[in-house]
């Protein structure tokens, strides 16, 4: 976009100093928004107690939704590549848990909490590595020939879910697979007179791990300054020397894998694995990066969090209404702000 | 006559169905300020995009320092295939670009929008202080405004961000599009000097501009554009002082920048 600055906007330059110009003011409101619907549900539900364990079921369900969906709005921001295949890593990444759990077998049954533990943690482990490396092969073969056609991406993404899901049907059967929660981690803990699960309070930490992870790779690392640049600028990225085609690749892994990750925790709040689970959480997925700005990490990471808190509210209020909670949602931030929570700017 | 660092020979450059240069021919000697001059849609932007292969030449070839970056033609030996570079090697050559609209980061702060010019440096304080000094020297508000984001600072500010931000490292040619572009006259001036001062170093540097004062400013050659093609090709001084011969090149757009 030229720049038609006015002659009083260019004077600054000249202007002494002191007259600094205002800092990043971090857009508060989005948040603002989600306290306000928190605190809204509160009289509705009637219990506190009640209301505690649904706002943290939500705020675990929000940080896995997150964890899922992060890597697709990078995908979408940087390259412009609209990849519906995203749910398939998902569906990989619980299936990948039901093998390790049943593989560790006496590690999750066991009743200690360090041995449930390692055996979420080599569940997560293998099916971010599996996501990952399966996320390259994606990329390879059937993103990078359709690479500026949206249409084509769309046709092509679909396909590869549809291909990969039938795959993992050959591969662990159509049937559905059950995924208890490891011993220990089964039941909730009293805080007051709320009950909450402990499996959620364990993504709910997990997430936060994912969530610093990459806002310190984004902000504070040269290759996260490269893909906060290229999602802006990408033309003005490979002018300053980078391959950005390179960039893409691991991004896109990263989101493959990140992708695993949220699926091998869906899975385990779930307690059961489908093939159909990925489709299930797409539709999620797409409103939650809608809602958050199209290839914005923190307007994701709040889309999440507000699809996560508003499906389980409105779930327990009123039930039938749960499925269109989310589309209401979003429709509602839209008619807001209609390029998001937090557009992303320069597109 | 001085040593080529940048040859064009006979580009031509298709958009889509679109045909915009006509093989555009001319040379841009090392360590001076060659002018591309012309009304607008002559094709300047164009031939700087070329250069920088962000379009790629369907004709002809684009040298520089001896070796070729763009264009289908071989000089003889390298076959067509390998002869166009893709932009982030041709960057790597030591050319850097400041298109016209800045292409600044606006969500960076000036400082990591700097840090991502500067291929060597992985953290800020990587960053060359004394070069830095130097450039703080010649754009005073990249040092205000270091941590603010970029987004934030006016017209005049980003341009000297976007230039700034091209030589945070050595580079061996610059291609800057229209930089006085949209600035108010007083920010013009500025510029003007800083780009002076740059030329006291004898970098090379490709300068597009509209605003003959700038150009006369400046510019030690000069090529001037027409419908894709180069029409004249030249010294700056000697335009300058030619009414006549700047009225039939450049015609009313003269007189609407002056």
């Amino acid at each position: 976009m030229s720049e038609t600055a006015s002659p009083g906007a260019v004077a600054t330059a000249a202007a002494p100093a002191g007259e600094a110009l205002a800092k990043t003011r971090f857009d508060l409101r989005p948040l603002a928004l989600m306290a306000a619907i928190a605190l809204a549900a509160w009289p509705v539900v009637g219990s506190s107690s009640t209301w505690l364990t649904l706002t943290v079921a939500g705020l675990a369900m929000g940080m896995i939704i997150f964890i899922a969906a992060s890597g697709l709005t990078l995908v979408f921001g940087l390259m412009d590549v609209l990849n519906f295949g995203h749910s398939l890593f998902i569906a990989l990444g619980a299936y990948i848990a039901t093998s390790v759990f049943t593989s560790l077998g006496n590690w999750a049954t066991a009743t200690s909490l360090a041995q449930n533990l390692a055996a979420i943690a080599v569940a997560m482990i293998a099916a971010m590595l599996l996501a990952g490396s399966i996320g390259l092969v994606f990329e390879r073969v059937i993103v990078r020939p359709v690479y500026g056609q949206h249409l084509k991406q769309i046709l092509v993404t679909i396909g590869g879910a549809i291909v990969g899901e039938e795959l993992i049907k050959v591969v662990w059967g159509p049937a559905q697979i059950p995924l208890p929660p490891p011993e220990a981690l089964r039941g909730s803990i009293l805080i007051g007179a709320a009950s909450v699960e402990k499996l959620r309070l364990v993504s709910v930490a997990i997430g936060v791990v994912v969530l610093v992870a990459l806002l310190y790779t984004l902000n504070r690392t040269k290759i996260g300054l490269l893909i906060r640049a290229g999602v802006q600028d990408r033309e003005m990225v490979e002018s300053l020397g980078y391959r950005i085609r390179r960039l893409f690749v691991g991004v896109f892994a990263a989101g493959s894998a990140l992708a695993g990750l949220g699926g091998c925790l869906w899975g385990m709040n779930q307690q059961i694995v489908v093939p159909q689970i990925g489709g299930q959480v797409n539709v999620l997925l797409f409103i939650v990066i809608i809602i958050g700005g199209l290839g914005s990490t923190l307007g994701c990471l709040f889309g999440a969090l507000l699809v996560g808190l508003i499906s389980n509210y409105v779930g327990f209020l009123a039930p039938k209404l749960a499925m269109f909670s989310s589309i209401g949602l979003m429709v509602a931030v839209l008619l807001w702000r209609p390029q998001g929570l937090y557009p992303v700017t320069n597109r | 006559m001085s040593e080529t660092l940048l040859a064009l020979k006979g580009v031509h450059t298709h958009i889509g169905a679109y045909h915009i240069l006509h093989g555009v021919d001319f040379d841009v000697p090392v360590g001076e300020v060659t002018m591309l001059l012309g009304r607008n849609g002559a094709g300047k932007t164009t031939t700087l995009r070329t250069i920088m292969g962000l379009w790629e030449a369907s004709q002809g070839s684009v040298v520089f320092d001896g070796r070729q970056i763009g264009g289908p033609e071989g000089k003889g030996d390298g076959d067509a295939a390998a002869s166009q570079l893709r932009t982030p090697e041709i960057a790597a050559q030591g050319i850097a670009y400041v298109p016209e609209n800045m292409g600044i980061f606006s969500d960076l702060s000036v400082a990591e929008n700097m840090l991502l010019a500067a291929r060597k440096a992985r953290t800020l304080a990587q960053l060359d202080g004394a070069r830095l000094e130097w450039l703080f020297g010649l754009f005073p508000a990249l040092k205000k405004f270091w941590l603010h984001p970029a987004g934030k600072l006016s017209g005049g500010q980003k341009q000297m961000l976007a230039i700034a931000r091209a030589i945070v490292e050595p580079r061996r040619l610059l291609l800057i599009d229209e930089p006085s572009k949209g600035l108010a006259p007083a920010i013009v001036q500025n510029l003007i000097a800083a780009l002076r001062e740059l030329k006291r170093t004898a970098t090379t540097v490709l300068l597009v501009e509209q605003n003959f004062q700038v150009a006369k400013a400046l510019g030690d050659r000069v090529a001037v554009m027409d419908d894709g093609r180069v029409v004249h090709r030249g010294q700056m001084a000697e335009l300058a002082g030619d009414e006549a011969l700047q009225h039939r090149l450049l015609g009313l757009s003269l007189g609407a920048h002056q």
